[in-house]
This record gives C-alpha cells, sequence and structure tokens, in this order.
C-alpha cells in the first residue's frame, strides 16, 4: 500500500476519532459531573443526604461500569437510532461512548469531590452559604485538579474505546488499524496507526498534566516538572522547611473498564 | 448576647447513643470574651457548633443576639434562608484555619461578602480594610499555601469579621500554632474585641488562654457545664475546679505544727501589699510555698499558698487579719508530715 492510497484513509480516521473522542467528552461532562456531585451530596453525612437516591445513583453508575463496552455499544444500538437518528457511524458512536464513559467519570469525580477537606464545607456554611454556594464555591474549585486528572484519564479511555466503534460503523483509527492492519495484513499502515494513537494520547496527557499543575501552582504549591520533563528532573534532595504539601495527585493509572 | 438554655446534642449511631451535651446553659454577656474549657471529649466543640446550628441540637434552644436560632432551623438537615442569613451575622475562626486553597487570600475573605451578594468594589475594598486590621495588608494576591500558621489565622479571623458579626465563635483558633502565634492571635482577639465591641465565645483546652483573654470562663465535663462565671467570681468560689487550674497553687509544709492557708486575690484588695503587712503587724515569720499570679487590667489576680508559723488555734487571728483585707483564705487540706520524733517514740514502745 503506498503512501498515496493510506494518507486519505488516515486523515479519515483521524478526524472520526477526534469528532468522537470530542463529542462523547463533551457529553460525558455534562452527564457525569452532575452525577458525581449528586453521589456525594446524598451520601450518608453528606449536605443532601438521601439514602434512596444515593443508592439509585450508584446502582445505575454500578451497571453501566460493569458492561463490557463492545457489548454496551451493540445494546445500546437502538437507543442510539432512537437518540441521533441512526444506528452507524460516528454519532450512534458517541452516543455510546458517552454511555460507557459517564459513570467511569461520575466515579472519578465523586473520589475527587470526597478529598475536599469538610471543614471548608463547614466554614461556608457557617457564613451562611447554602448547597450550591458549597458546590460552586467550595467542592468545585477545591477539586477542580483532581476532576481535571480525573477528565485526562476518561479521554485516553475514550481514545481507547474508540476503537471498537467499528462495531457500529464508526471509523476512526482503532477500526483502520483493524480493518486494514489485522484483517488485510497492511502491518506499515497499523504501524502508522499505532504511532498515531500513541501521539494523542500522549499530547492529551501533557495537556492534561500541565493543566493539573497550573492549577496546582495556583494554591501556592510546589510546582512539579511536567511529563517528558519528569524524566530528566533532577531528584529533590532538600526538602522545604515550610508549607510541604503532598504533591498533587497524578492522574491515576487509566483503568480499563471492561 | 449568647444564650443557650437546656442544650442536649446526643448522637446515635448504629443503636448506640452517645449524649455530647446534657443540659447546657450557658449565659455569654455582650462585649465579653468567653472561654469554654475541658478536656477532649467534654462536649466543647459540640457545644460551639450548635450555636451556629452547624450541628443541630437535639433539644433546647439557643439565641443569639436576641434572635432565637432554634426556631430558624426549621426540619431536615439544609439551612433555611433565615438561618443561613442569621449565620452569615455569626463569625467562626477554625483550629485549621479552613482556608480555600484555591483562591487568594484577598478572595478568601471576600467569599463571606460574595455570599451576602455584596458588590466587586465593594467587596475589595472592605477585604484589603480587613486585611490592614489583622496586619496583613501586604499579602493580598498571596495564597494560604505561602502563609504561615499565625498568619493563615489571621486570614481567617479577617474573613470571619467580614460580615460585620457582634458575636465571634473561636473552635480552638490557636491550639494548631506555637506559644509565641498563639499570643499575638490572643491579642489580637483582645483587640477587635475592645475596638470593635466583639463578643466572643472560645473554646479551648488550653488554661493560659481563658488566663490570658477571658473575662468570663465556663468548665465542661461529660457533656455539662460545671463551673461558670467570671474569673473573679471563680476564684471567689470556694473550691472552684476552674480557679485552680487557672491558677494552680501547690506546696507541702515545711514541718508540723504549721498553719497552711490558700490565699486568693481578686478585686480592690489584691493591690495592698498585704503579705507584708500581715507580717509586720503581727511579727510572724510568713514562707510562700507556691503562687500563680497574673496582672490583669493593673489588678494583681491569683492565689498564694503561705505557711504560717503555729497550728492552725495558734494562728485564728492572723487568718482573720487576711479576711478583713477582702481576701478570701482557705486553710489548705493538706497533709502535715507525721511529726518524726512521735514516730520514734511509737517505735521504740
Amino acid at each position: 500500500m503506498t503512501w498515496a492510497e493510506m494518507q486519505p484513509l488516515l486523515q479519515n480516521a483521524c478526524l472520526d476519532t477526534l469528532f468522537m473522542v470530542w463529542w462523547s467528552t463533551v457529553y460525558t461532562i455534562l452527564g457525569g459531573l452532575p452525577l458525581g456531585i449528586l453521589l456525594v451530596l446524598t451520601d450518608r453525612g453528606g449536605l443532601l443526604q438521601n439514602v434512596v437516591v444515593n443508592k439509585i445513583v450508584g446502582v445505575v453508575v454500578n451497571l453501566g461500569r460493569s458492561l463490557p463496552f463492545i457489548v454496551l455499544m451493540v445494546w445500546l444500538i437502538p437507543f442510539s437510532r432512537f437518540v441521533v437518528g441512526t444506528s452507524i457511524g460516528p454519532s450512534a458512536a458517541v452516543v455510546a461512548l458517552a454511555i460507557g464513559a459517564i459513570p467511569f467519570f461520575a466515579r472519578l469525580v465523586e473520589t475527587a469531590l470526597r478529598e475536599v477537606d469538610h471543614g471548608l464545607v463547614e466554614a461556608v456554611q457557617s457564613m451562611g452559604g447554602g448547597t450550591w454556594t458549597v458546590i460552586f464555591k467550595v467542592l468545585l474549585p477545591q477539586a477542580l485538579p483532581s476532576v481535571i486528572a480525573g477528565l485526562t484519564t476518561t479521554i485516553i479511555a475514550l481514545i481507547g474505546y474508540s476503537a471498537m466503534a467499528g462495531a457500529v460503523g464508526g471509523g476512526g483509527l482503532g477500526n483502520l488499524a483493524i480493518v486494514y492492519g489485522y484483517q488485510r495484513s497492511e502491518t506499515g499502515l497499523m504501524n502508522i496507526t499505532i504511532v498515531l494513537l500513541i501521539v494523542i494520547v500522549t499530547l492529551v496527557q501533557l495537556a492534561g498534566d500541565l493543566a493539573v499543575r497550573t492549577l496546582a501552582r495556583r494554591g501556592g504549591r510546589q510546582a512539579a516538572p511536567v511529563g517528558l520533563r519528569r524524566l530528566f528532573a533532577p531528584a529533590r534532595t532538600t526538602a522545604k522547611p515550610v508549607a510541604t504539601v503532598p504533591a498533587q495527585a497524578e492522574a491515576p493509572e487509566a483503568a480499563k473498564l471492561s | 448576647m449568647i444564650t443557650t438554655t437546656g442544650l442536649t446534642k446526643v448522637y446515635r449511631s448504629r443503636g448506640r447513643e452517645v449524649t455530647a451535651l446534657d443540659g447546657v446553659d450557658l449565659h455569654v454577656r455582650e462585649g465579653e470574651v468567653y472561654g469554654v474549657v475541658g478536656q477532649s471529649g467534654a462536649g466543647k466543640s459540640t457545644l460551639i457548633r450548635c450555636v451556629n446550628l452547624l450541628e443541630r441540637p437535639s433539644s433546647g434552644t439557643v439565641t443569639v443576639a436576641g434572635q432565637d436560632l432554634t426556631a430558624l432551623a426549621g426540619r431536615g438537615n439544609r439551612a433555611g434562608a433565615e438561618l443561613r442569613k442569621a449565620r452569615s451575622r455569626i463569625g467562626m475562626v477554625f483550629q485549621h484555619f479552613n482556608l480555600l486553597s484555591s483562591r487568594t487570600v484577598q478572595s478568601n475573605i471576600e467569599l463571606p461578602l460574595e455570599i451576602l451578594g455584596v458588590s466587586g468594589k465593594e467587596r475589595e475594598r472592605k477585604a484589603l480594610e480587613l486585611l490592614d486590621l489583622v496586619g496583613l495588608a501586604d499579602k493580598a494576591k498571596a495564597y494560604p499555601g505561602q502563609l504561615s500558621g499565625g498568619q493563615k489565622q489571621r486570614v481567617g479571623i479577617a474573613r470571619a469579621l467580614a460580615g460585620d458579626p457582634k458575636v465571634l465563635l473561636s473552635d480552638e483558633s490557636t491550639s494548631a500554632l506555637d506559644p509565641e502565634t498563639t499570643r499575638s492571635i490572643l491579642q489580637l482577639l483582645r483587640d477587635l474585641n475592645q475596638q470593635l465591641g466583639l463578643t466572643v465565645l472560645l473554646i479551648t483546652h488550653e488554661m493560659e488562654v481563658v488566663k490570658t483573654i477571658c473575662d468570663s470562663a465556663a468548665l465542661m465535663k461529660g457533656g455539662r457545664v460545671v463551673e461558670s462565671g467570671t474569673v473573679s467570681e471563680l476564684l471567689a468560689t470556694p473550691g472552684s475546679e476552674l480557679a485552680a487550674e487557672l491558677f494552680p497553687v501547690g506546696g507541702e509544709p515545711s514541718g508540723p505544727d504549721r498553719t497552711v492557708v490558700d490565699v486568693t486575690f481578686h478585686g480592690d484588695a489584691a493591690t495592698q501589699p498585704v503579705i507584708s503587712q500581715l507580717s509586720r503587724t503581727y511579727n510572724i515569720d510568713i514562707s510562700i510555698l507556691g503562687a500563680a499570679m497574673d496582672t490583669v487590667c493593673g489588678k494583681q489576680v491569683g492565689r498564694m499558698r503561705i505557711e504560717l508559723p503555729g497550728r492552725f488555734e495558734e494562728n485564728v487571728v492572723p487568718i482573720g487579719f487576711l479576711r478583713e483585707q477582702g481576701l478570701q483564705v482557705d486553710v489548705a487540706d493538706v497533709k502535715t508530715p507525721a511529726p518524726a520524733d512521735e514516730l520514734l517514740k511509737d517505735g521504740a514502745k
């Protein structure tokens, strides 16, 4: 296969992947963030303690997380048709990707919000702040670095899942690698695809780390080197005497859902 | 200014009941600094958190500045608009400062004003004014992570004052600080109390704090207030545990046939040099076994344990003299060491 033949294929696949990842990320944030907040608020001892709601949301989230993605995608075909009018193509894949990632992201948001010191919530309550004030002035701003780190993990997971979008004709890089690389033994094309995926994932991770670092530095914390520079940074031997806040949590390893 | 009546808080968890507050009646007068002391688990924290209803009392009422807060609470765990409004007029300072690390110092102080819906310009003016008041005018743009503990607590105090409260609650505000910083924070609280007429209710486990700034104090044990009153009232109360804790005296008599008395100084008599007068008038030698004295507002306050020669019966007149001077005199219940020669005689028999 010549480069001239490969180029349009790769270009289309790249655009499809970016399209699917971008839109599924947008819907994942829109769905996962409120769910994560709801999980924290309705929990025992939360501001809106409500055992029933908490249990229901928890079960729904766990259900979403327990299905293997490929099964979820196929199972969601009727739903995709209902939502976007078609059961094939990148748009249909976005529906499945978003629904697969929302519970995942919701759990990460929940974890991030739980890390916020309850004393801060109390302080704002003592000033006369209500639930909305607590969410928007305390929980979200304080948890923002962790939420961004969680989002980075989620986006990378979405890039991985998008490889399965081929099952519903979604296209994308992963599908290209399977159809041409595996089924037609076009090793060259497959290798290029793999390199492209690595580049995209690395860029996302670096951007995410940079955002987390910037936010953490805003809090007056000591900045650690970002991304690749981490490899070359000299080990710090002198401990800072004051205000040694634990280094900002690294984005957890990209966990697999299925 | 702050009155609680029959305040009770019972925690229920897994069928077990824990009574944190057991009918607490507290009365804090306007413009005074009131300290609540007690050991961990005595219910101090629960008490102060019940005052602004961060914790819902199981029964009893809380009145702050003439407003019955318990009546505003409503049912359920959520604070209604009225309670939130009332809370915004009560400042609170925390042991661990509870500043938002994502906001600058200035922005932290503006937070209560944002909640009150104050406009941006006004918020900034107020925040800078408060920073100046607590002596951190140059730290407006810093983040809490860049400040020392004492500076953080100053920001915490500035933030608590943003809503122009009449009442300041201090929840162990100096317990995480070193002694020197503690003193400077207490001094600041004292200044604010005097300059702004702020009523301060503080809880602490450090007697030093009470001694330094409190006009009145209460001692809590097992969810109850066992003693309360102004510092001189407490001193005047015979057998007051709090007074003994505040001004601890000790010391053993140096031999048999001695009278040991605890003299408590408070009020006007404390300015007279009574001990030397006593010595000269009755021509007796007085030894001081222990003393805990402090000068508060130009008056000496405290307790002293002195030893007079001779048995109690021989010292009735000098003790009467001390009482005439307006001092409180208690004959200390200390064990006189058994006279050594008598023991020897007993042994010889």
